[in-house]
């Protein structure tokens, strides 16, 4: 699997992206790859705020719904319109051209809880 | 968890073709090997093949063999010629399904079930409770394989397999073969609404015949399938599945499989609840659901709501490939069953548009009857 240098990863299998206050979201290659044929994404509500660990929003794969969590605490600036037509980034490009929503840092959030990609691997098996 | 699940004899083949296996009904199986999208197509545009060793292969024999499978199944039995077989049910006393199976017969006393995996026991349990004389059962479920060759490319690559016979068997019918490598019984039968045949060997011949049928298919496109592909596309043409959307409570006249149920052929299990619902005429009946829009892929068990009110719930439901938008199940009152009809569902808190649709809710370039 592949697990990009620059990122920041949850136990539960989001990647986040860091530039100043603001952190992109999205679900790892390794998600996507147990997920399967993503087919519908609930994206969520711009200005929702959420806690980290928080359920944010659903990816729909053919067999499965599979729920969505918010690995920091933020505002909702931004979603990835793009994933309404085609949900299939999240497949081709899940840390790139897939990503999910993007949030406004609280002041609070600490990204220390997050993983490294090192510890992200070795979670995966593949350290 | 493993040790108490049933493997099929592909079981370590569908791991190295990179199947992803996942329970069945007690069972191991592949959901999918490439993707659930893409076996989908290739089913509707070449050919698939899936391992269906996990249902059940019953053999009911003896002089009394037609009367009491006609006793005990809704179809008429007594309608087959040799290497024939119907698409049938078995039900209990009131009328509702216990399971729906294919019926063939082989020989004049000889007739071969073919039933759901996760019913091989109950079946059989019921059929033994209700034999008589002069019939035998033989379950050889454990000791036979199977695999379903589906779409509009299968008979060019189950012709080859079998070297070319002067004639394949036509819908509903079954060859019985001696093969170089064993007994072979292959019907023109299927799951998906296409063309299609379903293969089946002694267990021990499985591998082989698996490789030497993907081996003939792949470059005509040819790829095995899973699960995954097998609901999507069985959904698409509208065709039940138990446990999902048919059930003991629910007869064959609600899951609008009347066709092939024979009220005048005389007395059969259940038959009393059945004539009494074609004379009152039924409740419900299992209709086709189109989403409209984009909209998450409606699941099984998802409120349907019509004018606000909640009227049933859906009993399938998946994206379908084919159109490209959501569709569904569900036993609806009589009253929503005209095609057209606009409902809601219910996901997840949020009311989507869907419109009541005949079954099938897809209709295949090679369209094919039950």
């Amino acid at each position: 699997m592949n697990i990009p240098n620059d990122l920041l990863f949850a136990s539960t299998h989001e990647w986040l992206r860091r530039e100043n206050n603001i952190a992109t979201v999205g679900i790892t290659d390794h998600a996507q790859h147990e997920l399967t044929d993503v087919v519908y994404v609930e994206l969520p509500a711009i200005g929702t705020s959420v806690e980290a660990g928080q359920q944010i929003c659903v990816v729909e794969s053919v067999k499965a719904a599979s729920d969505i969590y918010s690995p920091t605490s933020g505002v909702v600036e931004a979603v990835n319109e793009a994933l309404s037509s085609d949900p299939a980034l999240i497949n081709t490009d899940p840390h790139g051209n897939g990503w999910i929503f993007k949030l406004k840092l609280a002041d609070n959030a600490d990204l220390s809880a997050l993983k490294t990609p090192a510890q992200y691997a070795e979670q995966l098996g593949q350290a | 968890m493993d040790a108490i699940l049933k493997h099929t004899p592909l079981a370590n083949l569908h791991v190295t073709l990179g199947g992803r296996m996942v329970e069945f009904g007690g069972w191991q199986m592949p959901v999918q090997y490439q993707g659930i999208i893409q076996e989908h197509h290739a089913v509707r545009k070449a050919a698939g093949i899936f391992d269906i060793s996990h249902m059940g292969e019953v053999f009911v024999s003896g002089p009394n063999a037609t009367r009491f499978l006609n006793g005990i199944l809704t179809n008429d039995v007594s309608l087959l010629r040799d290497g024939e077989g119907q698409y049938t049910l078995m039900l209990n006393e009131k009328g509702g399904v216990i399971d729906d199976l294919l019926c063939y017969r082989l020989s004049p006393n000889l007739y071969l079930l073919v039933v759901n995996a996760s019913m091989i026991e109950e079946d059989v349990a019921w059929l033994h409770a209700h034999l008589g004389d002069g019939v035998t059962l033989s379950n050889e479920s454990d000791s036979w394989a199977g695999f379903a060759i589906q779409g509009p490319l299968s008979a060019n690559i189950v012709s080859e397999a079998l070297g070319n016979p002067p004639q394949l068997p036509q819908r509903n019918e079954i060859l019985s073969t001696e093969q170089p490598a064993g007994k072979v019984l292959v019907s023109r039968t299927g799951y998906t609404g296409e063309d299609g045949f379903e293969w089946f060997c002694p267990a021990n011949q499985a591998v082989f015949w698996w490789e030497r049928l993907l081996s003939i298919g792949k470059a005509a496109g040819l790829v095995p399938c899973g699960l995954g592909c097998r609901d999507t596309l069985r959904l698409e043409v509208g065709y039940p599945l138990n446990g999902s959307d048919l059930s003991p409570s629910k007869t064959p006249l609600e899951a609008g499989l009347s066709f092939f149920v024979k009220l005048e052929k005389g007395p059969f299990i259940g038959r009393d609840r059945l004539l009494e619902q074609k004379a009152h005429g039924t409740q419900t009946r299992l209709m086709g659901l189109i989403m409209e829009g984009k909209t998450p892929p409606p699941r099984s068990h998802y409120t349907i709501f019509h004018e606000d009110v909640a009227v049933a719930e859906t009993t399938s439901g998946s994206l379908s490939p084919s159109l490209e938008t959501g569709i569904a199940m569900a036993y609806l009152p009589i009253g929503l069953t005209q095609p057209g009809t606009r409902v809601e569902l219910d996901i997840r808190g949020k009311r989507f548009p869907a419109v009541v649709s005949k079954r099938p809710m897809y209709r295949p370039s090679t369209t094919s009857k039950l």
